[in-house]
């Protein structure tokens, strides 16, 4: 039955969590996952179009900045005459204006004539004479009127590159070529640094390296594109993204737009994680919030249910408690009942008993002393008469006890009263060798009260204090008396006492001493409720090894004229 | 005294025999009947009974019927009803309804005769005052 109960609160407590925990969590994990979702749909496109301007700003820059140069050295082709620029006076002039004008981006100039074979050089390097006729740029550049070349080490070991200029002076074609330097090229790409791993570089078509290669980072590192994020066509122009697979294992992401017309390629390379590390770093912390929030919610639900289901249980223990009690009641209702029924029966054959020992006796009066034991059959009748009155002294008490179910309320005396509950009582009393003291002057005024209610009071008092000394017997000392409008009893007993810690609790309902299955605890309760109920007041003083005193203070009846009727209803 | 006409009525044979040899032994006649029906069948036949001593819990008709159809038929014969109740509402009722007096069961013997010697000086007198107010009548309806 217990393990039954048991479970069954068990299961309740799990299922008020388990409730509790859904109607929560549902709620916050769609909304969070809402909110979590857009917010990271947005977040991604922000940083995309930010890396796709960042890409396509620098590539306006970077083919602003070949344009340029082209166009200077295109001047210097347009302005002078073949003449003028194979002077290798005026052309070492002409570079360091360009130089001084310019900064230290053109390294050097030279004049190329129809074999390839430069005629005239002006830069830091003896390259005069040097023969460019099987050199790629300077291939590639045959058939075109201007051309800027790939990033190469060529004769001098160093990587530039160069723009050539082809040129026709008397139907003989020559090139004018400029080399820039390479460094304050790269630095335009090498600037666009984002993050810790966002870096720039220039691919031309084979993809070989046109500026430095990432730091730290062989050659032959490869980018394979897994997915094409967008091909952004809003303003980006021909920038892509790809998402990718670096050849290290890391995911990229990839930003390319190509240069120089194609034939180069700027890209921008930068780690997913690195990429999205704020973004990363709000979904750990969202993460954490909603463990800790998650773990806060399982932990109030589980206590709070337990705190609940233990709550049930002792109110359902109570009312169980309360019923056994309401039983226990109905079955003092009808001892009672029984009481009273058996006591009618026993009335009348008691009184035949009695009226035959009368008649008997009368009988002996008319024979005279005539015979020999006539006296020992007179004592014998006798003896029946008075325990007859024995029996129907018994039946009255039992009847006018029995007589509870009268709440009707009227004039009592205290003294009348608490003498006949005493009476009720001696039985046990003198079992548990407890002797009485009483006071109880007759002439007190009434009080006004349902009689069998204070009866309960009584007993409930006299017997527990009677229980209270049953271990070595003693004394209890009963007394009323008058203290101004109260009507004052106190029941004082020289028992063990009642320890300070139970002294606050006697009148609480169900509270007992007494082993489980002897005392309900309901005793003094009721005779606190109807104390109260009377208008009065019920208290106690002990201590341990000091007895215990109960001191009830009731309210007289204030008109005393009564008295004289009062006392008749008394002993009906 | 030694002419009180008794009826006594209780369900309860051998207290009723009891009762009625002792009562006898002390000078009384005495009736018996053991029901209410009983009852009003012998004060029908005997004019000459003072007091019912009346049981008020009887099988069949109780006590209580049996005082108001005894003080309708006859008003000059007095009751002392015997209660073996525990409460008091049925003697005050009884009282109200013209008893003489009432006691509690099981009686006293002395105690029921000194109740008994009562209502006989009761009734007598009463009969008295009716004897006296018919004489009157009759001296008064003779012009």
């Amino acid at each position: 039955m217990q393990d039954r109960n048991k479970l069954s609160y068990d299961k309740l407590s799990r299922n008020i969590a388990l409730a509790v925990i859904t109607v929560s969590f549902a709620p916050l994990i769609l909304v969070g996952g809402l909110i979590f979702n857009q917010f990271s749909s947005i977040y991604r496109e922000k940083v995309y179009a930010h890396l796709v301007e960042v890409v396509d700003k620098h590539k306006e820059t970077i083919d602003t900045f070949l344009r340029e140069k082209l166009y200077e050295v295109q001047y210097l082709n347009k302005a002078y005459s073949y003449g003028q620029l194979t002077d290798p006076e005026f052309l070492d002039k002409t570079l360091r204006g360009m130089q001084q004008q310019y900064g230290r981006i053109f390294v050097d100039l030279g004049v190329i004539d129809e074999f390839g074979r430069q005629v005239a050089y002006a830069g830091p390097f003896d390259l005069l004479g040097a023969d460019y006729s099987q050199a790629d740029w300077y291939l590639d550049s045959r058939d075109k009127v201007s051309a800027i070349s790939d990033v190469f080490l060529g004769l001098r070991r160093s990587p530039h590159f160069i723009i050539a200029i082809n040129n026709f002076t008397d139907g003989r074609p020559w090139t004018l070529r400029a080399t820039i330097d390479f460094l304050s090229f790269s630095n335009l790409v090498e600037n666009i640094r984002i993050g810790e791993t966002g870096y720039a570089y220039i691919l031309n078509r084979e993809g070989v390296f046109q500026t430095k290669t990432p730091v730290g980072r062989s050659g032959e590192f490869v980018l394979t594109p897994v997915k094409a994020i967008l091909p952004q066509s809003s303003g980006g122009g021909d920038v892509s993204v790809n998402r990718s697979e670096g050849s290290d294992g890391e995911i990229y992401i990839k930003v390319s737009s190509p240069l120089k017309g194609g034939d180069w390629k700027l890209v921008y390379q930068q780690k997913w994680n690195d990429a999205f590390s704020a973004m990363i770093r709000s979904e750990l912390f969202t993460l954490a919030i909603f463990l800790l929030g998650g773990f806060g919610i399982v932990a109030m639900a589980v206590i709070i249910s337990r705190k609940l289901v233990a709550r049930f249980r002792l109110i359902d223990n109570e009312t169980e408690l309360m019923n056994r009690q309401m039983v226990e009641t109905g079955k003092l209702a009808s001892i009672g009942e029984l009481a009273a029924g058996i006591a009618h029966e026993i009335n009348n054959p008691v009184a035949i008993m009695i009226e035959e020992a009368g008649w008997v006796g009368d009988l002996l009066e008319d024979e005279r002393k005539d015979f020999s034991c006539s006296d020992e059959v007179r004592r014998a009748l006798n003896q029946v008469r008075v325990q007859g009155g024995r029996c129907r002294d018994i039946t009255h008490k039992l009847l006018s006890f029995a007589r509870q179910t009268d709440p009707s309320v009227s004039n009592v005396s205290l003294s009348s009263l608490i003498g006949e509950v005493v009476n009720l009582s001696m039985q046990q009393a003198r079992f548990a060798k407890v002797s009485f003291d009483l006071d109880l002057p007759p002439e007190l005024p009434p009080v006004r009260a349902a009689l069998s209610e204070l009866q309960q009071v009584f007993l409930n008092l006299i017997n527990n204090s009677i229980q209270a000394m049953e271990a070595e017997g003693g004394v209890l000392t009963l007394s009323c008396g008058g203290d101004g409008p109260w009507a004052v009893v106190v029941v004082q007993d020289t028992g063990p006492g009642i320890p300070a810690a139970n002294l606050g609790r006697i009148f609480d309902p169900f509270f007992t001493t007494k082993p489980v299955g002897k005392g309900s605890g309901l005793g003094l309760s009721i005779c606190f409720g109807i104390i109260h109920r009377m208008g009065g007041e019920i208290d106690v003083e002990s201590s341990v090894g000091n007895g215990a005193r109960f001191t009830i203070r009731l309210p007289f009846v204030q008109q005393p004229q009564h008295v004289e009727q009062t006392k008749e209803v008394v002993h009906d | 005294m030694t002419d009180a006409v008794i009826l006594f009525v209780d369900d309860e044979i051998g207290f009723v025999e009891a009762m009625a040899k002792r009562l006898s032994r002390r000078g009384m006649r005495v009736h018996k009947a053991f029901d209410g029906y009983a009852a009003m069948d012998l004060l029908a036949r005997q004019a000459d009974v003072d007091v019912v001593v009346l049981d008020m819990k009887m099988p069949g008709r109780d006590g209580l019927s049996v005082l108001k159809d005894i003080r309708r038929d006859h008003p000059l014969v007095e009751v002392v009803m015997l209660t073996g109740h525990g409460t008091v509402e049925s003697a005050i009722e009884g009282m109200q309804a013209g008893a003489y007096d009432y006691l509690l069961k099981p009686c006293d013997l002395e105690e029921l005769t000194d109740r008994i010697r009562g209502a006989v000086s009761l009734k007598r007198e009463q009969e008295g005052k009716a004897v006296a107010e018919r004489v009157h009548g009759i001296a008064c309806s003779r012009p």
